[in-house]
């Protein structure tokens, strides 16, 4: 409680701020928009944060969210493959990305940030070469396939809980339950914080980084298939662009620390939530231009991120 | 010339100096001895300005010096010459002489003026070489005495010199000696760290002695005894602190045959331990001691060579031959700083006790109030973070972490490192325990009292060579420095 504790006050804050100034803010939509662009990013967040317990980063997903939000739907509509084995494919090859990432990682010992930006690089590289560049979607079909991302669990007439969200809620379980209850979990917080004590203490230390890798990618799929499946379009040279940041700002809001070694699921989830909630903000106000989202959403995170230092030393001593 | 007086330093969950007083005469020789973890170290580097005191005074002919910068105690004559050398080894010596002080001409560095200068201080020194030389090519006794000309090329009035001898051949030595006796005929004073108590007693004109942060006395040239010196570094009966009991020994518990390290992958050591034995290896700074320890323990997996009857490539290799090790630098291998005393201590057993995928927690738990009443860890609970606590209880926890996997084999670097009296007392009677109840140790230590106190058998190294071994009854300050000193015919 202690650790999001922060966080969870600047979100509340937000939020009343919010419903005062924009009309529409409480409507039943636009909540219901509100937690499933929480849950898509939340996701991401969440997945980037298990890299950046370990002390690491992962500048791939945008570029993974795309290849799979744009890939899923290329197999369906122009390969015929149906959707299920589609959808696997997409894991997999998620999966493989995040195991080439932990290979190169610890066995050939290359930083991480320069492996991922390659992969940044290179996944939407792809991507645009085998669709060709060409806009991808799903048209009027698989609307039951969709339903995945749009569907919702109406709770009253006009308000109901967005499946995403929901995937959210048990992905954030199980995230939880690892980092907290599992042998695995308390191993990635060690070596985070000590990577050669851990190793000197026979973790495997290597393992264990790539598995942070892998968990990462799949939930940036998971994402990047529920974004498309939500939107409904993607443009290979753009889609997903700059995810990858907003997830490590939510992470680090979190409570994630860059260095490694911290960090709480509640506190990450709650930081993608702050991320939306700001976004939602500068949408609703009219004195706000809505270009100027960028210079708000920096802003924030760095006076959040001060705070959060000044507080640590205060404790310190 | 230059006094400190009641200097009070603390570092989080430690006391380091809990006001203690020096003074340095003009000329004078002063040795400053004590134990591991007595304080020596932080006040030189309080003097030196790299730290500032938390109260007290240090004061230079008269110019306080107590929030000094390194750039002003360096003014003010006062030079560290590190146990590490803090040298470029890629320069030329009269580069490295006049790092950062660089004369010009016209904003060009004026090679001939460093030429000549260096010159001058190098032959101060009696090093011989032309300040062409790139420092790599010289020994470790001569990139001293780099040091020390480059002390005398700041004018300075006192050195401080910090164990200068632990990594010098005994004619080095002798060498560096010379220098600073005549030094002390040129008016300049030096502050002389040490270990080896028969150097302390040859060289010096006065002996300050430290004990857990305080002064514990002074020792003028005609009291300098070995016991005397001992008594005052220990604060009882040396027989009190290493209590040592004869029993019997067991089979064999660990058997190392031709390993070749990394670092010295030309000499095979072979080395045999009986459960029940505590074995020292003894040898100069950078005699490839520690390297042995690693690379049994896998952790730098040797070349080539046997531990019983495999190489073990990975902790986690060695650990399922029942190995541990503590290793030398805790704070960066020992210990994961920001977890708690509890998941320190289940560190490595966690797996071993898991059910399924989950942490035992009751398991964990009752582990850790096993291993902090067993081995009696100071802490507020077993929430605190394993950085709040003392040097001695983190190397605690990190014995507790292996004693939760009842290894058969105790490998130990450094065992009481930056550990005061009271815990160090305390980690020898759990070695004397832990070898009554059939394990076996090795041990590597710099401190010759600690390893002729608690060793049955003493390995000495020189150059990445088992250079010999000695039997309790051949122990001898003299025997083993020869050993690590000298090549055997």
């Amino acid at each position: 409680m202690k650790k999001f504790l922060g966080i969870l006050v600047t979100l509340v804050l937000l939020y009343i701020l919010t419903s005062i100034i924009g009309d529409n803010f409480l409507s039943a939509y636009n909540q219901e928009q509100l937690l499933k662009r929480t849950a898509l990013y939340g996701l991401l967040a969440i997945g980037v944060s298990f890299v950046i317990i370990t002390g690491g980063i992962d500048l791939s997903i945008g570029s993974v969210v795309c290849l799979v939000g744009c890939g899923v739907p290329w197999l369906i509509t122009q390969h015929q493959w149906p959707p299920v084995m589609a959808v696997i494919a997409a894991f997999l090859v998620a999966m493989m990305i995040g195991l080439w990432h932990g290979f190169l990682i610890t066995k050939v010992k290359l930083q991480p940030f320069v492996v991922t930006l390659c992969g940044l690089l290179m996944y939407r590289g792809a991507t645009r070469g085998f669709t060709e560049d060409k806009t991808q979607g799903f048209g009027i079909t698989h609307s039951e396939l969709r339903e995945l991302a749009t569907g919702k669990l109406q709770l009253t007439e006009q308000f109901g809980l967005p499946v995403p969200f929901l995937l959210l809620l048990i992905a954030g379980a199980f995230a939880w339950i690892f980092l907290n209850k599992t042998v695995w979990g308390r191993y990635l917080f060690a070596l985070g914080n000590n990577e050669e004590a851990a190793r000197l203490s026979g973790i495997h230390t290597d393992r264990m980084v790539t598995l942070s890798y892998v968990i990462c990618s799949s939930l940036a799929a998971l994402g990047g298939l529920l974004f498309i499946l939500d939107g409904n379009s993607a443009q290979p040279s753009d889609f997903g662009n700059f995810y990858e940041l907003y997830a490590i700002a939510a992470a680090v809001l979190g409570g994630c620390s860059l260095r490694g070694g911290s960090g709480t699921v509640i506190g990450v989830v709650i930081g993608a939530a702050v991320m939306q909630v700001l976004k939602n903000m500068i949408n609703l106000a009219d004195w706000l231009k809505s270009h100027l989202e960028f210079l708000v959403v920096g802003g924030v995170l760095l006076v959040a991120v001060i705070a959060d230092e000044l507080v640590k030393r205060r404790v310190r001593k | 010339m230059l006094t400190a007086h009641g200097i009070i330093k603390s570092f989080p969950g430690v006391m380091a100096l809990k006001g203690v007083s020096l003074e340095v005469g003009r000329g004078e020789v002063v040795s400053l001895i004590g134990e591991n973890g007595a304080g020596k170290s932080t006040l030189m580097k309080i003097l030196s300005g790299i730290q500032n005191p938390d109260e007290g005074e240090v004061e230079m002919e008269g110019k306080s010096l107590s929030a000094a910068s390194v750039t002003e105690a360096q003014t003010a004559g006062l030079a560290l010459i590190h146990q590490e050398l803090n040298l470029a080894d890629n320069l030329s010596v009269g580069a490295n002489i006049f790092l950062g002080r660089e004369p010009c001409r016209f904003g060009w560095i004026d090679q001939k003026k460093i030429r000549q200068e260096s010159a001058k201080y190098l032959s101060k020194v009696g090093l011989k070489v032309p300040p062409e030389t790139l420092l790599s090519e010289l020994s470790l006794g001569q990139q001293q005495l780099v040091e020390i000309a480059k002390a005398l090329s700041t004018r300075a009035k006192i050195i401080i010199m910090d164990e200068p001898s632990s990594s010098l051949s005994q004619g080095e030595v002798e060498m560096l000696f010379e220098v600073i006796r005549e030094l002390r005929k040129g008016g300049i004073s030096v502050i002389y760290i040490s270990h080896r108590l028969a150097e302390v007693q040859e060289l010096s004109d006065r002996v300050v002695v430290f004990r857990d942060g305080e002064n514990a006395g002074e020792l003028g040239p005609e009291e300098m005894s070995h016991e005397a010196m001992v008594r005052l570094m220990v604060g009882r009966d040396v027989s009190q602190l290493y209590q040592r009991t004869a029993h019997d020994l067991g089979e064999t518990a660990l058997a190392v045959n031709g390993l070749r390290t990394q670092a010295n992958p030309y000499e095979e050591v072979n080395l045999e331990l009986r459960a029940g034995e505590i074995v020292g290896i003894a040898g100069l700074v950078g005699a490839g001691r520690s390297e042995v320890l690693e690379a049994i323990f896998g952790m730098t997996p040797a070349v080539a060579g046997k531990v019983h009857s495999e190489l073990p490539k990975s902790p986690r290799e060695a650990m399922a031959m029942g190995l541990a090790f503590v290793p030398e630098d805790r704070k960066a291998k020992g210990l994961i700083l920001d977890l708690n005393v509890e998941q320190n201590t289940s560190l490595a057993s966690l797996g071993e006790n898991a059910k399924g995928p989950f942490v035992n927690r009751s398991h964990e738990v009752a582990l850790c109030e096993e291993m902090t009443e067993a081995l009696a860890i100071k802490t507020p609970g077993p929430w605190q973070k394993a950085r709040f606590l003392s040097g001695g209880n983190q190397q605690k926890i990190i014995l507790a972490k292996w004693l939760a996997l009842s290894p058969s084999v105790l490998l130990l670097d450094e065992p009481t490192r930056g550990v005061d009296i009271g815990s160090k007392e305390e980690i020898y009677q759990l070695m004397e325990k832990f070898a009554r109840e059939g394990m076996a140790i090795l041990f590597v230590s710099s401190e010759l009292e600690e390893i002729m106190g608690m060793a049955d058998r003493v390995l000495v190294m020189r150059e990445g060579r088992l250079n010999g071994a000695l039997d309790r009854s051949q122990f001898s300050e003299q025997a083993i420095m020869d050993l690590a000193t000298k090549t055997q015919s």
